[in-house]
């Protein structure tokens, strides 16, 4: 190819421009009842023109390949750390679940749990979940407290303000520290935890403020006691913003346990994005942030799930 | 049955407020007396306090000074039930569980209570709706449903904060109507806070009419239009005469709260 590489980069973008307008003046057209599924199309379609924009300029030379590994390559890279065991560190990405049948009568449980252990989502997966629930049961009730009891707000209050905007990576060390083994799962867990308990306590406690205070004089009204009032009254009417604050939650302790695990931590998929720009094998560390990713979209949805289950009310 | 003590009886109930400035006054010297099965409407300007003496009535706000006394019936018979302006039905509850709520924080078990709230769905039209959620439901059938809660608690007294002040003007005709033939068949207390002069006078034995603020009784009105009344009886002739009256008590009162503002 001898065309200058500006050129091909104005015609790209002049292609993908000419596709949003093409796409645009197509969807005017399109009758409602096929609306929806020209909507999905269009979801899908544009991603994939861009995947297939991006293949076509590294293999033509006009972006390089050794930083932006072509999507093909990322794909094929993301099979290899499906399918491959790291022999040396004892990991693989999912626990080859495959093994099961073949190790089960051969080891037993013992052996299914070794290929649990072994995998990198996993114990990322494990650290999240364990942190977000050590970290969201009292956060839920210490914010409930601060929404109820105007005593306990002020005094803690400025306590949980300034710790709500100190990044909670930064206390890691210290977590490192407080714990026997500063390798172990014991500081990362906590980490996390913090950070769910913090940002859920004060979005509790905002959900629990922001009742519709004709709420509460109906449930008292219709003779509500204390914890008929907290069930059937306080905690509905706070769910919603409480739902907020665990989203938002989730969404820190994602980037919280890929810092950690850039950090220190031999297994993880923060660990794989790190290990991977070490040795500089970059298709795998595109891999491995397609991973991460995965992991947040697939967090992100099952808590929505548990919030549709939990809120039918809201549609 | 009627009875020759009072259903409720209130006297000289004043409610004042701090402020950064000083004490205000929300409500003066107001009295009023309630007969059993007596529909009484408290018609005022706006700020006069007619709805605080309505929440004082509740009990949902302390009065400053005076006596405020429902009469208890039967045992464990709650002694009134509010129905809101803004419905304040739980939106996180289904229509039949919003219904059922005063019998369930009585501890009326599942099946009993379902029972009688099916009965109040019933009589409000709402009986297929028992399994939708508030947000599926328009004002005009949130309303309802509030009613349908309040009467399904059986309370002594019903009070009824403006309830139809925010629905559009053929709803609220609708409403009206509905409740007249609700109450007619049942003749509960009520007192209904109000600022419309037609919706007090269609409703109500008694008007009462309240002064501009600090709201205390200027005045109140007999209602002896016949029953059952239905939205035709506000075309007779009687029925113009009478908000006609209850207009020209209140219009000096009207006059001054605008002034006020």
């Amino acid at each position: 190819m001898s065309l200058p590489a500006w050129l091909v980069w104005l015609l790209t973008l002049a292609v993908v421009g000419l596709f949003v307008y093409a796409a645009d003046r197509f969807g005017k057209r399109v009758p409602v009842k096929r609306q929806p599924l020209y909507n999905r199309l269009l979801a899908i379609g544009f991603p994939l023109l861009l995947l297939v924009a991006w293949e076509l300029l590294v293999n033509w030379g006009y972006l390089n390949g050794r930083w932006f590994p072509p999507p093909t390559r990322i794909a094929a890279a993301l099979w290899d750390l499906i399918v491959s065991f790291d022999r040396f560190n004892k990991t693989s990405l999912l626990g080859r679940p495959w093994l099961i049948p073949s190790v089960l009568p051969e080891q037993g449980w013992r052996g299914a749990w070794g290929l649990v252990t072994e995998s990198h989502v996993l114990a990322t997966l494990f650290r999240v979940a364990l942190g977000f629930v050590i970290g969201a049961a009292p956060g839920v009730l210490v914010g409930m407290a601060m929404g109820l009891n105007k005593t306990i707000r002020q005094m803690l209050d400025p306590i949980m303000s300034a710790i709500y905007v100190l990044p909670k990576i930064a206390i890691f060390p210290l977590m490192m520290l407080i714990f026997a083994n500063p390798f172990g799962e014991g500081p990362k867990v906590a980490v996390i935890a913090i950070t769910a308990f913090f940002l859920i306590a004060i979005n509790t406690m905002a959900g629990v403020r922001g009742i519709e205070p004709v709420y509460l004089e109906a449930g008292r009204n219709f003779g509500a006691g204390r914890w008929q009032m907290l069930w059937h009254v306080i905690v509905p009417a706070a769910l919603p913003i409480i739902f907020s604050g665990l989203r938002i939650a989730l969404g820190s302790a994602l980037i919280v346990i890929v810092a950690v695990e850039f950090i220190r931590a031999q297994q993880g998929v923060g660990y794989l994005v790190f290990y991977y720009w070490q040795v500089l094998a970059i298709d795998k560390m595109y891999a491995s942030l397609f991973v991460v990713m995965l992991l947040g979209v697939g967090l992100t949805w099952l808590l929505q799930w548990i919030e549709r289950r939990v809120m039918p009310w809201r549609r | 049955m009627p009875d020759a003590s009072p259903k409720i009886s209130a006297r000289n109930v004043s409610k004042y407020f701090e402020t950064a400035h000083g004490t205000g006054v929300a409500l003066q010297d107001f009295d009023l007396e309630v007969r059993a099965g007596e529909f009484v409407c408290i018609v005022g300007p706006s700020g006069c306090g007619k709805s605080t003496f309505l929440r004082i009535l509740a009990g949902l706000t302390p009065h400053s000074a005076g006596t405020v006394a429902i009469a208890p019936g039967a045992p464990g018979k709650p002694l009134n039930s509010v129905v809101f302006q803004e419905y304040a039905i739980f939106p996180w509850k289904t229509v039949l569980d919003n219904v059922a709520f005063g019998l369930q924080m009585r501890g009326v078990g599942k099946k009993e209570r379902y029972e009688v709230a099916r009965q109040w769905l019933a009589r409000v039209g709402l009986a297929k709706f028992e399994n939708y959620y508030p947000a599926q439901l328009s004002g005009g059938m949130k309303q309802r449903v509030a009613i349908a809660r309040a009467l399904a608690n059986d309370p002594e007294v019903l009070l009824m904060d403006e309830p139809l002040g925010a629905l559009d003007a053929q709803t609220k005709t609708v409403l009206q109507g509905e409740l007249m033939r609700i109450w007619e068949e049942h003749r509960k207390t009520v007192v209904y806070v109000t600022h419309s002069i037609d919706e007090a006078v269609l409703l109500a034995d008694r008007v009462v009419i309240m002064t501009a603020h600090p709201g205390t009784n200027k005045t109140e009105f007999e209602v002896d239009l016949p029953r059952p009344r239905t939205v035709a009886t506000t075309a007779t002739p009687e029925f113009a005469a009478m908000t006609g009256l209850v207009w020209q008590a209140l219009e000096d009162e009207v006059r001054k709260a605008m002034a006020d503002q």
